[in-house]
């Protein structure tokens, strides 16, 4: 095995470089990282997402909560049908319907998505900081609905039932190597069935290692606010404060 | 027109080709999203059937997308060489599967024929073959492209490095390109998925790309694959622009959702030719095409997304590129479900590519999503070696940490060359030479011989 002696770039990026090598193959120690690094992001994918747990650790931060489910049962035919992840099953469907009052001004919705992983690990943490700061901004918020196999456009349909003005939606983004555990958030002015991705805005990248849950609150917190006060969300907001706003980028969850 | 067959007991009825063709099309999972698949394993044979006895001269009365409603059929149609076409007028597609595949038939006669066939005949060739006929047929068909370098030809095998970064932290993206050219690649093209869309911090990255080819004298060409609007914009701000790269697909509606259309393309080429920055040649486009993105974006007008794929080739040969590459396992497991579907179609769409005569190179790739593994990909890459493909992606250790999906390495062209005998561009390998980055029978020179001027003169 020969290291490469430029070992130095690897500061400048987390990128593999500067691996080494034995003949012009990689040494042994690389390989396994890298199959060790796939085990984990297979196995977000296929993580059980306990919703149901869930759940309770986010009435213990004070707010109701719905157990939902959408159209795709079971994850082999989420993987394959993303239109039926865009879309509730029946039951949920009229379990929100009874629940719908006199509208809201959020609805947020918690999904597995692509890893149930970051889902377990990174919505308490964001929602324990953003809810505070909602609630000092005097948002009106519905039960947050936490939806096992949803699709970022099922916000669409829960935010419509609910008489939503702003939907929120946080899941679990396609895992990549270095990152199996990483939440996405995309929010919707006026979720109604049809909104195309384009009138959404993203967050992506949330987990300790990338964007944190802290950080990730505040900067939703400024962008909710922006998008009731422009009453508008898509390519259309743009944010000064945050240069790096990226409308709705789907390859991450879809 | 509808087409039938009995096939054992059962009659099969198919109600125009573009059903036959969806229907003919081997088993993938977004033909079955799109509601266009063959219903049994047997309805599945018997479209291939029925279509092999489909005369090629059939294609050109019958458009599985209508003339009047799509650009693509209008240039399809408007393009098509009707002496080229004459070799290969009187057969029907079993028979011209059996002429690609004949003794007799070599690689220059082929692509004599290449601007008489249409994205549909050749895709329909496609649909009968098995993956050593798309082996054997593509490996018979050179395409030689030239910017500062020659990619395609014989014994040859180029790579894009694909030096991305989350945040285009530009120490991030050098550190990237420095590793890859260490290990020999970057020949095909340097070519950065940036982050962001900013004109301002694309026209960065490519003076950036300019100064470190220039300065040290590497005869290839560099690429940010950002839109071809913001491209433009870069050239009218100045920044210097080797390659223009976009995503095209095989609908007009899905070039649409692109936010391109083919008079977009042709004026984005002209721009690129008036800098005239190629030494050798004048192939300024770089494509990016991959099943699946017509359903993507809901423009698939009911055609299999592997003729759409085939019909995105010819978009791209309208524009003379240096560079086609089919981004196969990126889209996810909705289109291409695991390693044998990914398989298959990198093989189909390298092969429609070279039928259609373009240089085709393939991002032998998968998301964690798919059930694939970097074994398929090994397998993938060795079947796509042996077929000739023009150039692969260097990613560092095969893991690109912006795109989130895993493609080739620097160390997987290194396997390939060593099980295949293939070199590097000509031009490029003098430079690796030169520089002491290869030596004999393009090997890596140990490290220590390597204490060129690569490493210490960059801003790191």
């Amino acid at each position: 095995m020969k290291e490469d002696p430029w070992a130095r770039l690897k500061g400048f990026t987390p990128a593999r470089v500067a691996l080494g090598r034995s003949g012009g193959s990689l040494p042994t120690r690389a390989l396994l990282d890298f199959r060790m690094a796939h085990a984990l992001a297979k196995d977000a994918v296929h993580a059980e997402f306990d919703a149901a747990g869930l759940a309770l650790e986010l009435e213990s931060l004070g707010c109701a909560t719905r157990l939902l489910k959408s159209a795709a049962a079971g994850r082999a035919e989420y993987l394959l049908r993303p239109d039926l992840g865009r879309r509730l099953d029946d039951a949920s469907r009229e379990l929100l319907a009874e629940s719908a009052g006199g509208g809201v001004d959020l609805v947020i919705v918690v999904s597995d998505g692509l890893s149930a992983t970051a889902a377990s690990r990174q919505v308490v943490g964001v929602l324990s900081e953003l809810l505070p700061l909602l609630e000092q901004d005097g948002w009106r918020l519905g039960p947050v609905c936490v939806v096992e196999g949803g699709r970022v456009a099922i916000q669409d349909e829960i935010g419509e039932l609910l008489g939503a003005r702003l939907s929120l939606m946080l899941l679990g983004e396609r895992p990549g190597l270095g990152s199996p555990d990483s939440l996405g958030a995309y929010f919707t002015w006026e979720p109604r069935a049809g909104r195309s991705d384009a009138e959404r805005n993203c967050v992506s990248n949330i987990r300790p290692e990338g964007l944190v849950p802290a950080a990730a609150a505040r900067r939703l917190q400024a962008l909710l606010s922006n998008s009731r006060r422009l009453g508008l969300s898509g390519i259309g907001l743009k944010d000064e404060t945050f240069p790096a706003l990226i409308p709705a980028d789907d390859h991450r969850v879809e | 027109m509808s087409h039938t067959i009995q096939a054992g007991r059962r009659f099969h009825q198919f109600a125009d080709l573009r059903e036959l063709l969806a229907k003919a099309t081997p088993a993938r999972s977004g033909d079955r999203l799109a509601g266009v698949a063959a219903e049994s394993a047997a309805e599945r044979v018997a479209a291939q059937m029925c279509l092999a006895e489909v005369p090629l001269a059939h294609f050109l009365e019958e458009w599985v997308i209508p003339y009047e409603e799509d650009e693509v059929t209008r240039l399809i149609c408007d393009r098509h060489d009707r002496g080229a076409f004459a070799v290969v007028a009187g057969m029907n597609v079993g028979e011209f599967r059996e002429w690609l595949l004949d003794y007799a038939t070599t690689g220059v006669e082929i692509a004599a024929v290449s601007g008489g066939l249409t994205p549909e005949m050749v895709a329909a060739a496609s649909k009968l073959m098995g993956n050593q006929d798309l082996i054997l047929a593509a490996s018979k068909v050179r395409v030689v492209s030239r910017f500062r370098n020659t990619q395609g030809l014989a014994g040859r095998l180029g790579v894009r490095l694909q030096p991305n970064h989350p945040t285009d932290d530009v120490r991030g993206i050098v550190a990237s390109i420095l590793d890859g050219l260490l290990y020999g690649c970057g020949d095909a093209v340097i070519g950065i998925n940036p982050a962001t869309d900013s004109p301002v911090a694309c026209g960065e990255l490519l003076r950036m790309m300019d100064e470190l080819v220039s300065r040290h004298e590497i005869p290839t060409q560099t690429c940010v694959l950002t839109h071809v609007t913001n491209t433009m914009q870069c050239i009218g701000a100045g920044a210097p622009v080797d390659l223009i790269f976009q995503s095209i697909a095989g609908t007009e509606a899905a070039n649409r959702s692109f936010g391109v259309s083919l008079s977009l393309l042709k004026e984005a080429r002209e721009m690129g030719l008036a800098l005239g920055r190629g030494t050798l040649g004048d192939n300024v486009m770089y494509f990016e095409t991959g099943q699946g993105s017509c359903l993507s974006a809901g423009a698939h007008h009911g055609v299999d997304q592997q003729t759409l794929e085939a019909r995105a080739h010819a978009v791209a040969r309208e524009f003379s590129p240096l560079l086609v590459n089919t981004v196969v396992g990126f889209i996810g497991p909705e289109y291409l479900y695991d390693g044998k579907q990914i398989t298959r179609a990198g093989l189909e769409d390298h092969f429609c590519g070279k039928m259609l005569g373009l240089p085709m190179g393939c991002d032998v790739c998968y998301t964690n999503h798919a059930e694939a593994d970097q074994d398929d990909m090994d397998n993938l890459l060795t079947l796509l070696g042996v077929a000739g493909c023009n150039f692969i992606m260097g990613v560092p250790g095969a893991d690109d940490i912006m795109l989130n999906y895993q493609s080739t390495s620097f160390h997987d062209s290194h396997y390939l060359r060593q099980v295949l005998g293939l070199r590097p561009a000509p031009e490029f390998e003098a430079w690796l030479e030169r520089v002491g980055i290869f030596g004999e029978g393009n090997r890596l020179l140990p490290a220590e011989a390597r204490r060129h001027g690569l490493l210490t003169s960059l801003p790191l």
